[in-house]
Protein backbone atom coordinates (compact mmCIF):
# COMPACT_ATOMS: atom_id res chain seq x y z
CA UNK A 1 0.00 0.00 0.00
CA UNK A 2 2.80 2.33 0.72
CA UNK A 3 4.37 2.20 -2.62
CA UNK A 4 1.24 1.67 -4.77
CA UNK A 5 -0.38 5.01 -6.34
CA UNK A 6 -3.57 5.84 -7.54
CA UNK A 7 -4.07 6.12 -10.83
CA UNK A 8 -4.12 9.67 -12.41
CA UNK A 9 -2.86 11.00 -8.97
CA UNK A 10 -1.89 14.77 -9.00
CA UNK A 11 1.72 15.46 -9.92
CA UNK A 12 2.93 19.07 -8.82
CA UNK A 13 4.22 21.41 -11.32
CA UNK A 14 4.42 24.40 -12.96
CA UNK A 15 4.14 23.21 -16.84
CA UNK A 16 1.42 25.27 -18.90
CA UNK A 17 -0.84 22.26 -18.83
CA UNK A 18 -0.94 22.50 -14.94
CA UNK A 19 -1.82 26.48 -14.95
CA UNK A 20 -4.62 26.08 -17.40
CA UNK A 21 -7.73 27.03 -15.91
CA UNK A 22 -9.79 23.90 -14.62
CA UNK A 23 -13.03 25.02 -16.81
CA UNK A 24 -10.84 24.87 -20.43
CA UNK A 25 -9.04 21.55 -19.92
CA UNK A 26 -12.56 20.21 -19.19
CA UNK A 27 -14.05 21.62 -21.76
CA UNK A 28 -11.27 20.82 -23.94
CA UNK A 29 -11.63 17.06 -22.80
CA UNK A 30 -14.89 17.04 -22.91
CA UNK A 31 -15.29 17.58 -26.58
CA UNK A 32 -11.62 15.55 -27.24
CA UNK A 33 -14.14 12.58 -26.28
CA UNK A 34 -16.14 13.40 -28.95
CA UNK A 35 -13.87 13.79 -31.49
CA UNK A 36 -12.15 10.77 -31.02
CA UNK A 37 -15.08 9.05 -32.99
CA UNK A 38 -14.91 11.64 -35.52
CA UNK A 39 -11.45 10.49 -36.76
CA UNK A 40 -11.81 8.03 -39.69
CA UNK A 41 -8.48 8.12 -41.39
CA UNK A 42 -4.79 8.17 -40.99
CA UNK A 43 -4.65 12.05 -40.86
CA UNK A 44 -7.50 12.28 -38.00
CA UNK A 45 -5.49 9.75 -36.24
CA UNK A 46 -2.30 11.33 -36.60
CA UNK A 47 -3.89 14.30 -35.83
CA UNK A 48 -5.24 13.47 -32.58
CA UNK A 49 -2.25 11.46 -31.49
CA UNK A 50 -0.28 14.55 -32.10
CA UNK A 51 -2.18 16.88 -30.45
CA UNK A 52 -2.58 14.20 -27.72
CA UNK A 53 1.42 13.46 -27.33
CA UNK A 54 2.02 17.54 -27.05
CA UNK A 55 -0.06 18.04 -24.07
CA UNK A 56 1.44 15.24 -22.58
CA UNK A 57 4.94 16.59 -23.18
CA UNK A 58 4.24 20.04 -21.96
CA UNK A 59 2.65 19.19 -19.28
CA UNK A 60 6.50 17.57 -18.03
CA UNK A 61 4.81 14.54 -16.21
CA UNK A 62 7.47 12.25 -16.35
CA UNK A 63 6.67 9.95 -18.90
CA UNK A 64 7.70 6.95 -16.89
CA UNK A 65 4.82 7.67 -14.25
CA UNK A 66 2.47 8.07 -17.16
CA UNK A 67 3.14 5.07 -18.64
CA UNK A 68 2.78 3.46 -14.73
CA UNK A 69 -0.66 4.82 -14.35
CA UNK A 70 -2.11 3.14 -18.01
CA UNK A 71 -0.83 -0.32 -16.64
CA UNK A 72 -4.19 -1.52 -15.93
CA UNK A 73 -5.32 -0.22 -18.81
CA UNK A 74 -2.90 -1.72 -21.64
CA UNK A 75 -4.58 -4.79 -20.72
CA UNK A 76 -8.17 -3.81 -22.18
CA UNK A 77 -6.05 -1.78 -25.02
CA UNK A 78 -4.37 -4.79 -26.56
CA UNK A 79 -7.30 -7.29 -25.66
CA UNK A 80 -9.61 -4.93 -27.58
CA UNK A 81 -7.70 -5.16 -30.39
CA UNK A 82 -7.31 -8.65 -30.79
CA UNK A 83 -11.15 -9.32 -29.87
CA UNK A 84 -11.20 -6.95 -33.85
CA UNK A 85 -8.74 -9.50 -35.36
CA UNK A 86 -10.48 -12.39 -34.77
CA UNK A 87 -14.39 -11.19 -35.09
CA UNK A 88 -13.97 -8.79 -38.04
CA UNK A 89 -14.37 -10.44 -41.52
CA UNK A 90 -13.99 -7.23 -43.62
CA UNK A 91 -11.20 -6.08 -46.58
CA UNK A 92 -9.03 -8.88 -48.05
CA UNK A 93 -7.74 -12.04 -46.29
CA UNK A 94 -4.16 -11.64 -45.31
CA UNK A 95 -3.34 -14.63 -43.42
CA UNK A 96 -4.84 -17.98 -43.25
CA UNK A 97 -4.06 -19.81 -40.32
CA UNK A 98 -5.46 -23.38 -39.25
CA UNK A 99 -9.42 -22.53 -38.71
CA UNK A 100 -8.45 -18.42 -38.39
CA UNK A 101 -8.73 -16.07 -41.20
CA UNK A 102 -7.61 -12.52 -40.56
CA UNK A 103 -8.96 -9.30 -42.81
CA UNK A 104 -7.05 -6.34 -43.35
CA UNK A 105 -10.20 -4.89 -42.24
CA UNK A 106 -9.65 -6.44 -38.81
CA UNK A 107 -6.69 -5.37 -38.53
CA UNK A 108 -7.19 -1.56 -39.15
CA UNK A 109 -10.38 -1.47 -37.22
CA UNK A 110 -8.55 -3.11 -33.96
CA UNK A 111 -5.85 -0.51 -34.51
CA UNK A 112 -8.60 2.40 -34.73
CA UNK A 113 -10.09 1.06 -31.63
CA UNK A 114 -7.11 0.77 -30.04
CA UNK A 115 -5.84 4.05 -30.60
CA UNK A 116 -9.24 6.11 -29.63
CA UNK A 117 -8.63 3.87 -26.09
CA UNK A 118 -5.39 5.13 -25.61
CA UNK A 119 -5.96 9.00 -26.73
CA UNK A 120 -9.28 8.74 -24.37
CA UNK A 121 -7.51 7.34 -20.97
CA UNK A 122 -3.90 9.46 -22.10
CA UNK A 123 -5.98 12.64 -22.20
CA UNK A 124 -8.37 12.22 -19.20
CA UNK A 125 -5.10 10.82 -16.99
CA UNK A 126 -3.31 13.96 -18.00
CA UNK A 127 -6.33 16.18 -16.55
CA UNK A 128 -5.98 14.49 -12.93
CA UNK A 129 -2.11 14.39 -13.36
CA UNK A 130 -2.18 18.12 -13.79
CA UNK A 131 -5.08 19.74 -11.97
CA UNK A 132 -5.59 19.27 -7.87
CA UNK A 133 -9.12 17.66 -6.93
CA UNK A 134 -9.97 20.81 -5.71
CA UNK A 135 -9.84 22.64 -9.40
CA UNK A 136 -11.91 19.74 -10.80
CA UNK A 137 -14.49 20.43 -8.04
CA UNK A 138 -14.42 24.50 -8.89
CA UNK A 139 -14.89 24.11 -11.86
CA UNK A 140 -17.52 21.38 -11.74
CA UNK A 141 -19.37 23.91 -9.49
CA UNK A 142 -18.94 26.82 -12.07
CA UNK A 143 -19.68 24.53 -15.35
CA UNK A 144 -23.21 23.60 -13.92
CA UNK A 145 -24.17 26.66 -12.46
CA UNK A 146 -26.69 27.48 -14.87
CA UNK A 147 -28.55 24.36 -13.61
CA UNK A 148 -29.21 26.58 -10.61
CA UNK A 149 -32.36 27.80 -12.25
CA UNK A 150 -33.78 24.57 -12.48
CA UNK A 151 -33.27 24.08 -8.71
CA UNK A 152 -30.52 21.69 -9.10
CA UNK A 153 -28.24 21.61 -5.85
CA UNK A 154 -24.78 22.48 -7.96
CA UNK A 155 -23.13 23.82 -4.69
CA UNK A 156 -24.31 21.11 -2.39
CA UNK A 157 -23.02 18.83 -4.88
CA UNK A 158 -19.66 20.52 -5.23
CA UNK A 159 -19.36 20.85 -1.43
CA UNK A 160 -20.17 17.02 -1.23
CA UNK A 161 -17.55 16.13 -4.00
CA UNK A 162 -14.41 18.15 -2.41
CA UNK A 163 -15.03 16.78 0.75
CA UNK A 164 -15.41 13.10 -0.46
CA UNK A 165 -12.09 14.23 -2.34
CA UNK A 166 -10.69 15.89 0.58
CA UNK A 167 -10.94 12.57 2.87
CA UNK A 168 -9.81 10.36 0.17
CA UNK A 169 -6.14 10.51 1.48
CA UNK A 170 -7.25 10.30 5.31
CA UNK A 171 -9.12 7.05 4.70
CA UNK A 172 -6.45 5.59 2.95
CA UNK A 173 -4.15 6.89 5.57
CA UNK A 174 -6.32 5.54 8.17
CA UNK A 175 -6.38 2.05 6.18
CA UNK A 176 -2.99 1.68 6.45
CA UNK A 177 -2.59 2.18 10.29
CA UNK A 178 -5.60 -0.01 10.84
CA UNK A 179 -4.68 -2.46 8.71
CA UNK A 180 -0.61 -2.61 9.64
CA UNK A 181 -2.21 -2.54 13.51
CA UNK A 182 -3.82 -5.64 12.84
CA UNK A 183 -1.24 -7.64 11.08
CA UNK A 184 0.44 -6.62 14.14
CA UNK A 185 -2.12 -8.44 15.97
CA UNK A 186 -1.83 -11.53 13.97
CA UNK A 187 -4.18 -10.87 11.48
CA UNK A 188 -3.19 -12.00 7.35
CA UNK A 189 -4.72 -10.03 4.76
CA UNK A 190 -2.20 -11.64 2.18
CA UNK A 191 -2.48 -15.37 2.46
CA UNK A 192 -5.02 -18.54 3.61
CA UNK A 193 -7.98 -19.55 2.40
CA UNK A 194 -10.67 -16.70 0.72
CA UNK A 195 -13.14 -17.61 3.55
CA UNK A 196 -10.39 -16.57 5.82
CA UNK A 197 -9.61 -13.47 4.04
CA UNK A 198 -12.61 -12.37 4.04
CA UNK A 199 -13.18 -13.08 7.45
CA UNK A 200 -9.76 -10.89 8.09
CA UNK A 201 -11.47 -7.53 6.44
CA UNK A 202 -13.98 -7.22 9.35
CA UNK A 203 -11.52 -5.88 11.78
CA UNK A 204 -10.25 -3.32 9.16
CA UNK A 205 -14.29 -2.27 8.01
CA UNK A 206 -15.12 -1.92 11.78
CA UNK A 207 -12.56 0.46 12.67
CA UNK A 208 -12.65 2.27 9.69
CA UNK A 209 -16.49 3.02 9.61
CA UNK A 210 -16.53 4.19 13.28
CA UNK A 211 -13.48 6.45 12.63
CA UNK A 212 -15.31 7.68 9.68
CA UNK A 213 -18.60 8.56 10.89
CA UNK A 214 -17.15 10.23 13.76
CA UNK A 215 -15.34 12.82 11.10
CA UNK A 216 -18.52 13.32 9.53
CA UNK A 217 -20.20 14.27 12.38
CA UNK A 218 -16.61 16.46 14.15
CA UNK A 219 -17.10 18.17 10.47
CA UNK A 220 -20.53 19.22 10.61
CA UNK A 221 -19.55 20.35 13.81
CA UNK A 222 -17.14 22.27 12.43
CA UNK A 223 -19.02 24.15 9.86
CA UNK A 224 -21.56 24.90 11.58
CA UNK A 225 -19.39 26.86 14.45
CA UNK A 226 -17.63 28.45 11.87
CA UNK A 227 -21.23 29.53 10.32
CA UNK A 228 -21.26 27.45 7.51
CA UNK A 229 -25.15 27.83 5.70
CA UNK A 230 -24.75 26.75 2.16
CA UNK A 231 -23.97 28.74 -1.29
CA UNK A 232 -26.07 31.82 -0.86
CA UNK A 233 -23.93 34.82 -1.03
CA UNK A 234 -20.40 32.79 -0.14
CA UNK A 235 -17.48 34.37 -1.89
CA UNK A 236 -15.14 32.04 -3.19
CA UNK A 237 -11.52 31.57 -1.18
CA UNK A 238 -9.79 30.63 -5.53
CA UNK A 239 -11.69 32.44 -7.86
CA UNK A 240 -11.01 30.79 -11.52
CA UNK A 241 -10.05 33.62 -14.00
CA UNK A 242 -9.46 32.58 -17.64
CA UNK A 243 -6.06 33.89 -18.93
CA UNK A 244 -3.92 34.24 -22.33
CA UNK A 245 -3.23 31.13 -22.63
CA UNK A 246 -6.55 29.40 -22.00
CA UNK A 247 -7.77 31.37 -25.05
CA UNK A 248 -4.37 30.59 -27.16
CA UNK A 249 -5.02 26.69 -26.14
CA UNK A 250 -8.61 27.31 -26.78
CA UNK A 251 -8.18 28.22 -29.94
CA UNK A 252 -5.19 25.53 -30.77
CA UNK A 253 -8.00 23.18 -30.11
CA UNK A 254 -10.58 24.77 -32.36
CA UNK A 255 -7.65 24.70 -35.28
CA UNK A 256 -7.45 20.78 -34.48
CA UNK A 257 -11.30 19.87 -34.88
CA UNK A 258 -11.35 22.00 -37.64
CA UNK A 259 -8.25 19.72 -39.02
CA UNK A 260 -10.01 16.93 -37.94
CA UNK A 261 -12.97 17.49 -40.07
CA UNK A 262 -10.95 18.81 -42.86
CA UNK A 263 -9.51 15.58 -42.99
CA UNK A 264 -12.97 13.91 -42.70
CA UNK A 265 -14.16 15.43 -45.75
CA UNK A 266 -11.15 15.50 -48.16
CA UNK A 267 -9.49 12.07 -46.19
CA UNK B 1 15.88 -11.05 21.88
CA UNK B 2 18.82 -8.68 20.76
CA UNK B 3 17.90 -5.99 17.91
CA UNK B 4 20.13 -4.93 15.47
CA UNK B 5 19.80 -1.95 13.00
CA UNK B 6 22.80 -2.16 10.05
CA UNK B 7 22.56 0.58 7.83
CA UNK B 8 19.24 1.06 7.47
CA UNK B 9 17.03 2.85 4.81
CA UNK B 10 13.44 3.53 4.62
CA UNK B 11 11.83 4.97 1.14
CA UNK B 12 8.19 5.56 1.36
CA UNK B 13 6.90 5.27 -2.36
CA UNK B 14 9.89 4.67 -3.91
CA UNK B 15 10.08 5.07 -7.74
CA UNK B 16 7.14 7.90 -8.08
CA UNK B 17 7.77 11.70 -7.62
CA UNK B 18 6.22 11.10 -4.24
CA UNK B 19 9.34 9.26 -2.67
CA UNK B 20 10.22 9.73 0.81
CA UNK B 21 13.05 9.20 2.55
CA UNK B 22 11.75 8.44 6.08
CA UNK B 23 15.18 6.40 7.61
CA UNK B 24 18.38 7.19 6.63
CA UNK B 25 21.52 4.96 6.96
CA UNK B 26 20.48 4.34 10.49
CA UNK B 27 22.27 1.40 12.61
CA UNK B 28 22.05 0.82 16.09
CA UNK B 29 21.66 -1.92 18.60
CA UNK B 30 19.33 -2.67 21.26
CA UNK B 31 20.40 -5.33 24.03
CA UNK B 32 17.56 -8.10 25.08
CA UNK B 33 16.33 -7.01 28.17
CA UNK B 34 16.79 -3.61 27.68
CA UNK B 35 14.60 -0.53 28.04
CA UNK B 36 14.92 2.08 25.20
CA UNK B 37 14.08 5.17 24.54
CA UNK B 38 13.33 6.68 21.18
CA UNK B 39 13.02 10.76 21.23
CA UNK B 40 12.62 12.76 18.09
CA UNK B 41 10.71 15.40 16.68
CA UNK B 42 7.59 15.14 14.61
CA UNK B 43 8.35 13.80 11.49
CA UNK B 44 11.66 12.55 12.43
CA UNK B 45 11.03 8.63 11.49
CA UNK B 46 10.05 6.97 14.78
CA UNK B 47 7.02 5.62 13.85
CA UNK B 48 8.44 4.17 10.58
CA UNK B 49 11.30 3.16 12.22
CA UNK B 50 9.16 0.55 14.78
CA UNK B 51 7.15 -0.74 12.06
CA UNK B 52 10.94 -2.49 11.33
CA UNK B 53 10.42 -3.97 14.38
CA UNK B 54 7.57 -6.75 13.16
CA UNK B 55 8.10 -6.46 9.68
CA UNK B 56 5.31 -4.34 8.74
CA UNK B 57 8.27 -2.63 6.61
CA UNK B 58 10.86 -4.20 5.14
CA UNK B 59 14.00 -1.92 4.92
CA UNK B 60 15.16 -0.56 1.89
CA UNK B 61 18.45 -0.76 2.12
CA UNK B 62 20.48 -2.28 4.76
CA UNK B 63 19.14 -4.79 7.05
CA UNK B 64 17.07 -5.18 10.93
CA UNK B 65 17.71 -8.50 12.64
CA UNK B 66 15.17 -9.05 15.67
CA UNK B 67 16.72 -11.90 17.61
CA UNK B 68 16.95 -15.05 14.85
CA UNK B 69 14.76 -12.98 12.56
CA UNK B 70 16.05 -11.11 9.76
CA UNK B 71 14.72 -8.59 7.23
CA UNK B 72 16.05 -7.53 4.12
CA UNK B 73 15.38 -6.69 0.52
CA UNK B 74 16.96 -9.94 0.18
CA UNK B 75 16.04 -12.37 2.91
CA UNK B 76 12.36 -11.87 5.27
CA UNK B 77 11.29 -14.68 7.69
CA UNK B 78 9.07 -17.65 6.31
CA UNK B 79 6.92 -17.21 9.25
CA UNK B 80 5.92 -13.78 9.44
CA UNK B 81 3.34 -14.20 11.96
CA UNK B 82 5.51 -16.06 14.51
CA UNK B 83 7.89 -13.28 14.49
CA UNK B 84 4.46 -10.93 14.77
CA UNK B 85 3.71 -13.04 17.85
CA UNK B 86 6.93 -12.27 19.57
CA UNK B 87 7.19 -8.32 18.95
CA UNK B 88 4.30 -6.88 20.32
CA UNK B 89 3.41 -3.20 18.99
CA UNK B 90 1.07 -0.78 20.67
CA UNK B 91 0.64 1.67 17.92
CA UNK B 92 -0.02 5.67 18.77
CA UNK B 93 -3.89 6.12 19.80
CA UNK B 94 -4.19 1.84 19.88
CA UNK B 95 -7.98 2.42 20.51
CA UNK B 96 -8.12 3.04 16.71
CA UNK B 97 -7.81 -0.38 16.55
CA UNK B 98 -11.00 -1.99 18.33
CA UNK B 99 -13.75 -3.81 16.60
CA UNK B 100 -14.88 -6.11 18.48
CA UNK B 101 -18.33 -6.50 20.15
CA UNK B 102 -17.55 -7.04 23.52
CA UNK B 103 -14.36 -6.24 25.40
CA UNK B 104 -13.11 -9.53 26.63
CA UNK B 105 -13.72 -10.68 22.06
CA UNK B 106 -11.64 -7.89 21.36
CA UNK B 107 -8.77 -8.51 23.86
CA UNK B 108 -8.50 -12.33 23.01
CA UNK B 109 -8.01 -11.60 19.51
CA UNK B 110 -4.75 -11.41 19.18
CA UNK B 111 -4.21 -14.60 21.06
CA UNK B 112 -6.64 -16.88 18.98
CA UNK B 113 -4.92 -15.62 15.65
CA UNK B 114 -1.81 -16.50 16.89
CA UNK B 115 -3.34 -20.22 18.21
CA UNK B 116 -3.53 -19.79 21.93
CA UNK B 117 -6.08 -22.12 23.22
CA UNK B 118 -9.33 -20.76 24.80
CA UNK B 119 -8.47 -21.99 28.39
CA UNK B 120 -5.32 -19.92 28.38
CA UNK B 121 -6.86 -16.72 26.79
CA UNK B 122 -9.05 -16.96 29.92
CA UNK B 123 -6.48 -16.90 31.73
CA UNK B 124 -4.67 -14.05 30.47
CA UNK B 125 -7.81 -12.19 29.98
CA UNK B 126 -8.32 -12.50 33.75
CA UNK B 127 -4.77 -11.43 34.19
CA UNK B 128 -4.45 -8.19 32.30
CA UNK B 129 -7.57 -6.88 32.75
CA UNK B 130 -6.87 -6.11 36.26
CA UNK B 131 -2.96 -5.54 35.54
CA UNK B 132 -3.87 -2.41 33.03
CA UNK B 133 -6.82 -1.47 35.46
CA UNK B 134 -9.89 -2.33 33.84
CA UNK B 135 -12.66 -3.36 36.09
CA UNK B 136 -13.91 -7.03 35.03
CA UNK B 137 -17.58 -5.79 34.74
CA UNK B 138 -16.56 -4.16 31.91
CA UNK B 139 -15.29 -7.39 29.92
CA UNK B 140 -19.02 -7.98 28.88
CA UNK B 141 -19.67 -4.49 27.71
CA UNK B 142 -18.94 -2.76 24.05
CA UNK B 143 -15.46 -1.45 23.85
CA UNK B 144 -17.41 1.66 21.93
CA UNK B 145 -19.42 2.65 24.74
CA UNK B 146 -16.08 2.93 27.54
CA UNK B 147 -14.10 6.28 28.27
CA UNK B 148 -11.19 6.93 26.03
CA UNK B 149 -9.13 5.98 28.73
CA UNK B 150 -10.81 3.00 29.19
CA UNK B 151 -10.64 2.14 25.16
CA UNK B 152 -6.95 2.77 25.03
CA UNK B 153 -6.08 -0.01 28.35
CA UNK B 154 -8.76 -2.29 26.25
CA UNK B 155 -6.41 -1.89 23.16
CA UNK B 156 -2.96 -2.11 25.04
CA UNK B 157 -4.29 -5.39 26.94
CA UNK B 158 -4.80 -6.46 23.53
CA UNK B 159 -1.25 -6.63 22.87
CA UNK B 160 -0.52 -7.82 25.83
CA UNK B 161 -2.73 -11.00 25.79
CA UNK B 162 -0.01 -12.14 23.10
CA UNK B 163 2.64 -12.44 25.48
CA UNK B 164 4.98 -11.11 23.35
CA UNK B 165 8.98 -10.89 24.63
CA UNK B 166 9.88 -7.54 23.25
CA UNK B 167 6.78 -4.71 23.70
CA UNK B 168 7.09 -1.57 21.17
CA UNK B 169 5.22 1.11 22.51
CA UNK B 170 4.32 4.08 20.32
CA UNK B 171 3.43 7.28 22.35
CA UNK B 172 1.26 5.58 23.91
CA UNK B 173 -0.31 7.42 26.28
CA UNK B 174 -0.71 10.52 24.00
CA UNK B 175 -3.79 12.33 25.41
CA UNK B 176 -4.34 10.86 28.46
CA UNK B 177 -4.82 12.77 31.63
CA UNK B 178 -1.64 12.65 33.65
CA UNK B 179 -2.59 10.41 36.20
CA UNK B 180 -3.75 7.83 33.55
CA UNK B 181 -0.20 8.58 32.00
CA UNK B 182 1.58 7.36 34.92
CA UNK B 183 -0.71 4.71 35.76
CA UNK B 184 -0.35 2.73 32.32
CA UNK B 185 3.76 4.06 32.12
CA UNK B 186 4.44 2.54 35.57
CA UNK B 187 2.19 -0.58 33.99
CA UNK B 188 4.57 -0.97 31.39
CA UNK B 189 7.66 -0.84 33.51
CA UNK B 190 6.58 -3.25 36.05
CA UNK B 191 5.56 -5.68 33.15
CA UNK B 192 9.16 -5.15 32.03
CA UNK B 193 10.78 -5.52 34.99
CA UNK B 194 8.78 -8.86 35.81
CA UNK B 195 8.60 -10.73 32.67
CA UNK B 196 12.19 -9.64 31.50
CA UNK B 197 11.01 -7.88 27.98
CA UNK B 198 12.69 -5.68 25.72
CA UNK B 199 10.77 -2.71 26.01
CA UNK B 200 10.97 0.22 23.07
CA UNK B 201 9.62 3.24 23.96
CA UNK B 202 8.67 5.91 21.50
CA UNK B 203 7.69 9.28 23.32
CA UNK B 204 8.66 12.98 23.20
CA UNK B 205 8.45 12.90 27.42
CA UNK B 206 12.08 13.42 28.52
CA UNK B 207 10.77 13.13 31.76
CA UNK B 208 9.60 9.60 30.63
CA UNK B 209 12.67 8.27 29.15
CA UNK B 210 14.66 9.43 31.95
CA UNK B 211 12.60 7.90 34.88
CA UNK B 212 12.27 4.01 33.24
CA UNK B 213 14.69 3.57 30.21
CA UNK B 214 18.14 2.62 30.27
CA UNK B 215 19.53 3.61 27.01
CA UNK B 216 18.07 6.48 24.78
CA UNK B 217 17.83 6.94 20.96
CA UNK B 218 17.98 10.90 19.65
CA UNK B 219 16.54 10.77 15.90
CA UNK B 220 16.86 13.37 13.84
CA UNK B 221 15.37 13.44 9.73
CA UNK B 222 15.41 9.92 9.99
CA UNK B 223 19.33 9.70 11.09
CA UNK B 224 20.88 8.65 14.51
CA UNK B 225 21.13 12.21 16.04
CA UNK B 226 22.63 11.01 19.40
CA UNK B 227 22.91 7.63 21.63
CA UNK B 228 23.84 6.73 25.08
CA UNK B 229 22.55 6.36 28.55
CA UNK B 230 20.05 9.05 29.85
CA UNK B 231 22.78 10.81 32.20
CA UNK B 232 25.03 11.12 28.72
CA UNK B 233 22.24 12.27 26.50
CA UNK B 234 20.27 14.97 28.97
CA UNK B 235 23.28 16.58 29.88
CA UNK B 236 23.95 17.76 26.32
CA UNK B 237 21.17 20.72 26.43
CA UNK B 238 22.73 22.83 23.84
CA UNK B 239 22.71 19.52 21.37
CA UNK B 240 19.65 18.75 22.09
CA UNK B 241 17.93 22.06 21.36
CA UNK B 242 18.98 22.58 18.42
CA UNK B 243 16.92 20.05 17.60
CA UNK B 244 13.95 21.34 19.12
CA UNK B 245 13.98 19.09 22.11
CA UNK B 246 13.94 19.70 25.92
CA UNK B 247 15.86 18.38 28.67
CA UNK B 248 14.23 16.45 31.66
CA UNK B 249 13.23 19.54 34.36
CA UNK B 250 16.11 18.12 36.72
CA UNK B 251 18.47 18.78 34.07
CA UNK B 252 17.00 22.16 33.79
CA UNK B 253 17.09 22.88 37.20
CA UNK B 254 20.42 22.22 37.79
CA UNK B 255 21.20 24.61 34.73
CA UNK B 256 19.38 27.30 36.72
CA UNK B 257 20.94 26.28 39.84
CA UNK B 258 24.38 26.55 38.60
CA UNK B 259 24.28 29.92 36.73
CA UNK B 260 22.56 31.48 39.94
CA UNK B 261 24.68 29.98 42.71
CA UNK B 262 27.71 29.46 40.65
CA UNK B 263 28.89 26.01 41.94
CA UNK B 264 27.48 22.99 39.69
CA UNK B 265 26.14 19.63 40.87
CA UNK B 266 26.68 17.23 38.70
CA UNK B 267 23.37 15.19 37.16
CA UNK B 268 23.76 11.37 37.59
CA UNK B 269 20.30 10.76 37.26
CA UNK B 270 19.35 11.77 41.26
CA UNK B 271 16.04 11.42 42.86
CA UNK B 272 14.78 14.57 44.39
CA UNK B 273 15.40 13.48 47.48
CA UNK B 274 19.35 12.93 46.60
CA UNK B 275 19.23 16.30 44.53
CA UNK B 276 18.02 18.14 47.93
CA UNK B 277 20.43 16.74 49.69
CA UNK B 278 23.08 17.60 47.50
CA UNK B 279 22.27 21.19 47.74
CA UNK B 280 22.11 21.47 51.11
CA UNK B 281 25.58 20.03 51.51
CA UNK B 282 26.47 22.80 48.99
CA UNK B 283 24.52 25.49 51.02
CA UNK B 284 26.15 24.39 53.91
CA UNK B 285 29.40 23.98 52.83
CA UNK B 286 29.03 27.68 51.37
CA UNK B 287 28.16 29.25 54.78
CA UNK B 288 31.35 27.20 56.61
CA UNK B 289 33.73 28.83 54.34
N1 LIG C 1 2.63 6.08 4.61
C1 LIG C 1 3.48 7.08 4.34
N2 LIG C 1 3.69 7.48 3.06
C2 LIG C 1 4.57 8.47 2.79
N3 LIG C 1 5.29 9.13 3.69
C3 LIG C 1 5.13 8.79 4.99
C4 LIG C 1 4.22 7.75 5.38
N4 LIG C 1 4.29 7.62 6.72
C5 LIG C 1 5.18 8.55 7.15
N5 LIG C 1 5.69 9.24 6.12
C6 LIG C 1 6.71 10.32 6.20
O1 LIG C 1 7.89 9.79 6.76
C7 LIG C 1 8.45 10.70 7.70
C8 LIG C 1 8.61 10.03 9.04
O2 LIG C 1 7.33 9.76 9.56
P1 LIG C 1 7.09 9.01 10.94
O3 LIG C 1 7.90 7.78 10.95
O4 LIG C 1 5.62 8.87 11.11
O5 LIG C 1 7.68 10.06 11.97
P2 LIG C 1 7.39 10.26 13.53
O6 LIG C 1 6.70 9.04 14.03
O7 LIG C 1 8.75 10.47 14.09
O8 LIG C 1 6.56 11.49 13.65
C9 LIG C 1 7.54 11.91 7.72
O9 LIG C 1 8.13 12.91 6.94
C10 LIG C 1 6.26 11.42 7.12
O10 LIG C 1 5.63 12.45 6.41
MG1 LIG D 1 4.84 8.83 14.99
Amino acid sequence: MNNTLIIGQYVPGDSIVHRLDPRTKITIIFFFVFIVFFANNVAGYSLLTVFALTCMLTSKVPIRFIIKGLTPVWFLIVFTFILHLFVTKEGTVILDFWIFEFYSGGVVQGFAISIRFFLLILVTSLLTLTTTPIEITDAIEDMLHPLKRFKFPVHELALMMSISLRFIPTLMQETDKISKAQASRGVDFRTGPIRERIKAIVPLLVPLFVSAFKRAEELAMAMEARGYQGGEGRSKLRELKIEKRDIFVLILFILVVAGLILARMYG
Amino acid sequence: MDITFENVTYIYQQNTPFAHKAIDDLSFQIKSGSYVAIIGHTGSGKSTLIQHLNGLAIPTEGKVSIGSYHLSKEEKPKDMKELRSKVGVVFQYPEHQLFEETVAKDIAFGPQNFGVSEAEIQNRINEITSAVGLDESLLERSPFDLSGGQMRRVAIAGVLAVKPDVLVLDEPTAGLDPRGQKEIMDMFYKLHQDQGLTTILVTHSMEDALKYADHVLILNKGTKYMEGSPEEVFSQKEALQRVQLDVPEIVQFLDEFQERFGTSIPFKKQSVKELAEAIQQQIKGAEST
